[in-house]
């Protein structure tokens, strides 16, 4: 019923699809239930925001939990709840919804072109989904609540392994079946969500592209978000079905999941026989894996577009760029298994996931060294967006790293369910996503709210947070060598007390906790320069895509009646004899030959005076933009490309 | 929020922009080629291209969904022990043939786009075709139901049950689709040149009916 919800939505939204819609009046109209994309951006935007911090309280309860346990600050199944909670919020509601809802949202119409998303109002029904989805999850904490002994939600970790998040009594504690019946529940109405709007950011990137914006001129955030959507679209449909299996054995007595004679909380399982728990990883991992490329693809795509805006060079090899994308799409539907190692499955068949998961190392290589390829020989501009921008690439080959020991399948014997897998998966998709996400959010917010951040605080909070990040998650690794096992409340063993590992444990809570004190500082950021930033102008990183033509913010419908028309590649920066070192994408097809004999006429708008043929900013933007990306050293804009302007 | 008359002075470099309406091409697979004149025309063509596109890609999750379901169904199966095989009922070779019927229903349809009467007359034919399929699928349910046949009483029931109402479900959404071009027929409202309605839902009716022939015989053969 679920994915096609919209097959009947299309026809009737076909009236409103493409065409402008009038820009809507009244708060409710404008900012509530807007069909905008870039308002929907934006609520995405906000809606991750809000989980992060959240998420992120959560880690900081059971971080403390860690490293002081004797304090006995949680229960082993109150250790559980906080536990899938922080996943759960964090994989769906931060990694999911940030980079590909909200920036893709806010962006992709525009950089292709158009005038908003194929279907608007489907558009809106994501949203409105993804928030539903949300204010379930968050239910999960209470449906459960009992005075005397209260979990606060549901306890089978993100990856809700069955019997744990089939069987009530499996869970300890009185919490009852709500709690992770929330849990499906939710995930299964964000499936619903994803798809949607992959289907929306599929047929926008297809269909509505603006004239000359052929395939290959797409900036490769495009091209992110374009794949993204076509492995959610394969991905999340496996997941609605299996979480609706679930459903029916937490609620219907059946046993897809569930074996027979389970002995649990003293007493056989008789509701349940013959089920298979391992076919609920597979229907997983199945999704697990290419979601991991969901919430990493897109942050890739960005961290290529701002290494070329801010080294002021083309993307190195950027068809290379495209082909590895499509490459790690593709080969991250056949890698499901090397989260099975363990699980008992035929040791051949370990060995060819083994091989599959070493070949994806290939793409994700020639994704790093292109990126290195760009920085090689180029003068940085070292303002916010790049910082972040490079703190993606360092943690994405850190993380990397760990992947290529755990994706050996004997080595992960060892490897598996400690806390070198968490390490892991926290530096290469955890935080580096959440660097991709950072690095988006300065780079966008100008042209989102029309105004700058703050460049000081931008830099404390990148370099708090970088530091930061790595004091939690390298120890990670060494506490799992010693044999650290996740997922446990309790230091029952005497390895686990040795003086090394509590040291390492404290260092990894009191990095989180100086992580998590940096990230008031982007709060502070975010909403003092929403209101009192430095107005910003239409294009303050002297980048080249769409969304830098028009202004910040820009008008309802994104051209202002006008379609743009596409006569360059993306990432033409530092151009021999252009007339300053970028070139738009819209920028007339013959700009160099006019550049380089003065006298010849150019064509531009009607308002445009003659003596302003190619100021790199309006002028009094320029100085805005000086103000607050001066203090990044070497990374004043206007400076850097002073003969062009007038 | 920025009104539109600040828009065109803020970028001060030579854009290019086509003017609106005229323009046409560069949209679509590949980019490139030329508009034509009217605008409203080609704006119909796009939300019609822009529908299409979106109803094929539609059937990509819906594939995984049900491929999930059958896969699961299959590992589920050859575990054994305690796996009972299901007959089906016989009524459901007629609920297959009733839905084979109402897809050739709407292709005859759709061949009449000009010819109001008969339009009419085989959407309405494919509607209560698909409504025919429901009700005899509903009848055979309630058959196996009267024989004990319970969605936990086996694991191959659960699997049967799944797998033919999850179809049913998805089916309904094309009834209301069909019963909306139905309606659409009724008022005059389906031509040659307004088809986008009557399109998607005949890929998705189509796509619907090649589905149930792919898992009637998954869950008649491999029992
Ligand atoms: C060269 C690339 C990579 C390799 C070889 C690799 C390999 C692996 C392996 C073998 C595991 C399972 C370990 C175990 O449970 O014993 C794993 C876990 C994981 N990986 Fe990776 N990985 C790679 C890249 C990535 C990327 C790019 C992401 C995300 C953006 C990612 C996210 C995860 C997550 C979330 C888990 C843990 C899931 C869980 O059990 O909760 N990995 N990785
Ligand atoms: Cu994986």
């Amino acid at each position: 019923m679920s994915d096609s919800a919209h097959a009947a939505e299309a026809h009737t939204e076909t009236a409103h699809a493409v065409h402008r819609h009038p820009a809507p009046t009244g708060f409710i109209a404008k900012y509530v239930f807007s069909v905008d994309h870039k308002v929907i951006g934006k609520q995405y935007w906000f809606l991750a925001l809000f989980a992060s911090f959240m998420g992120m309280a959560l880690s900081l309860w059971f971080r403390w939990h860690l490293a002081y346990p004797e304090q006995g600050l949680l229960t082993p199944e109150g250790y559980l709840a906080i536990l899938t909670m922080h996943g759960t919020i964090m994989v769906f509601m931060v990694l999911t919804t940030a980079p590909q809802g909200g920036f893709g949202n806010y962006a992709l119409p525009i950089q292709i072109g158009a005038e908003d998303m194929a279907f608007p109002r489907l558009n809106m029904l994501s949203f409105w989904l993804t928030l539903l989805s949300l204010i379930i999850l968050l239910a999960a904490f209470f449906v459960g609540y009992d005075a005397k002994n209260w979990v606060p939600g549901p306890g089978s970790g993100w990856t809700g392994y069955a019997p744990l998040s089939v069987v009530e009594k499996a869970q300890a504690g009185k919490s009852g079946a709500w709690p992770q019946t929330m849990w499906v529940l939710s995930i299964a109405v964000f499936c619903l969500a994803s798809l949607i709007a992959s289907i929306n950011f599929i047929v926008t990137t297809l269909d509505l592209r603006c004239k000359g914006m052929t395939l290959m001129r797409m900036p490769l955030t495009v091209w992110a978000w374009f794949v993204t959507a076509i492995i959610s679209l394969l991905a999340f449909g496996v997941l609605l079905a299996g979480g609706l299996l679930l459903l029916l054995d937490r609620h219907l007595g059946t046993s897809f999941f569930v074996p027979g004679n389970l002995f649990i909380d003293n007493r056989v399982v008789t509701e349940h026989t013959g089920g298979s728990p391992l076919l609920w990883q597979h229907l997983f991992w199945f999704f697990g894996h290419p979601e991991v490329y969901i919430a990493i693809l897109p942050g890739m795509g960005l961290a290529s577009h701002l290494l070329a805006n801010f080294a002021r060079k083309p993307i190195f090899g950027y068809a290379a760029m495209v082909y590895a994308i499509f490459a790690i799409a593709l080969l991250g539907f056949f890698v499901w298994g090397h989260h099975m190692f363990q699980s008992g499955m035929h040791p051949m068949t370990a060995v060819v996931f083994s091989v599959l998961t070493m070949i994806i190392g290939v793409p994700s290589a020639i994704k790093t060294f292109n990126w290195l390829g760009t920085l090689w020989n180029s003068k940085i501009r070292f303002d916010s967006p790049m910082l972040y921008a490079l703190g993606f690439v360092s943690l994405f080959v850190t993380g990397g790293l760990g992947g290529i020991f755990l994706g050996q399948n004997a080595a992960d014997v060892y490897f598996h369910d400690t806390y070198f897998v968490v390490g892991h998966f926290h530096m290469i998709m955890g935080v580096a996503a959440i660097f991709g996400i950072f690095a988006g959010s300065v780079y966008w917010f100008p042209k989102m709210f029309g105004r700058m951040m703050n460049e000081r605080m931008s830099q404390i909070h990148f370099f708090a947070t970088f530091i930061g990040v790595y004091l939690i998650f390298v120890p990670m690794h060494f506490v799992g060598l010693d044999g650290h096992p996740r997922r446990y409340a309790g230091f029952e063993f005497a390895f686990l007390k040795t003086p090394e590992m509590i040291a390492w444990h404290k260092v990894m809570t009191h990095g989180a906790i100086m992580t998590a004190v940096a990230q008031l500082v982007l709060l502070v950021n975010i909403f003092y320069s929403l209101f009192n930033g430095p107005k910003a102008p239409a294009n303050p990183w002297e980048a080249t895509s769409l969304e830098w033509g028009i202004p910040s913010p820009p008008p309802h419908d994104n051209f202002a009646g006008v379609i743009p028309v596409v006569n360059h590649g993306p990432y033409e920066y530092s151009v021999p004899g252009a007339p300053r070192d970028f070139i738009m994408q819209t920028d007339a097809p013959d700009i160099l030959r006019h550049s380089s004999s003065q006298t010849a006429h150019i064509p531009v708008p009607t308002n445009t005076s003659a003596s302003e043929k190619f100021p790199t900013l309006p002028p009094e933007s320029s100085s805005d933009a000086g103000g607050s990306s001066g203090a990044a050293g070497g990374g004043s804009a206007p400076s850097d490309s002073g003969s062009t302007h007038a | 929020m920025p009104d539109a008359a600040q828009t065109l002075d803020a970028p001060a470099i030579p854009l290019t922009y086509a003017r609106k309406g005229g323009e046409g091409g560069g949209r679509g697979f590949g980019g490139g080629g030329d508009g034509d004149g009217d605008a409203g025309d080609e704006r119909r063509r796009r939300n019609h291209r822009a529908a299409m596109t979106a109803i094929w890609f539609t059937l990509a999750p819906v594939s995984m969904f049900f491929m999930a379901f059958a896969s699961a169904y299959v590992v589920r199966e050859s575990l054994g022990g305690d796996w009972q095989p299901l007959v089906l009922p016989p009524l459901m070779w007629v609920n297959t043939a009733i839905l084979l019927g109402s897809s050739a229903a709407l292709e005859l349809a759709r061949r009449r786009l000009d010819d109001a009467q008969g339009l009419q007359r085989w959407l309405f034919a494919a509607t209560l075709l698909g409504v025919g399929f429901l009700a005899g699928q509903t009848v055979a349910w309630m058959g196996l139901a009267a024989r004990g046949v319970y969605l936990a009483s086996n694991p191959s029931h659960s699997f049967f049950y799944v797998i033919t109402v999850a179809h049913a479900l998805h089916l309904l959404i094309g009834v209301v689709a069909l019963g909306y071009v139905t309606w659409l027929g009724a008022r005059g409202r389906v031509s040659p040149a307004r088809r986008t309605a009557v399109d998607v839902t005949a890929v998705y009716w189509h796509f619907m009916d090649g589905l149930w022939i792919f898992l009637f015989l998954l869950l008649s053969v491999w029992r």
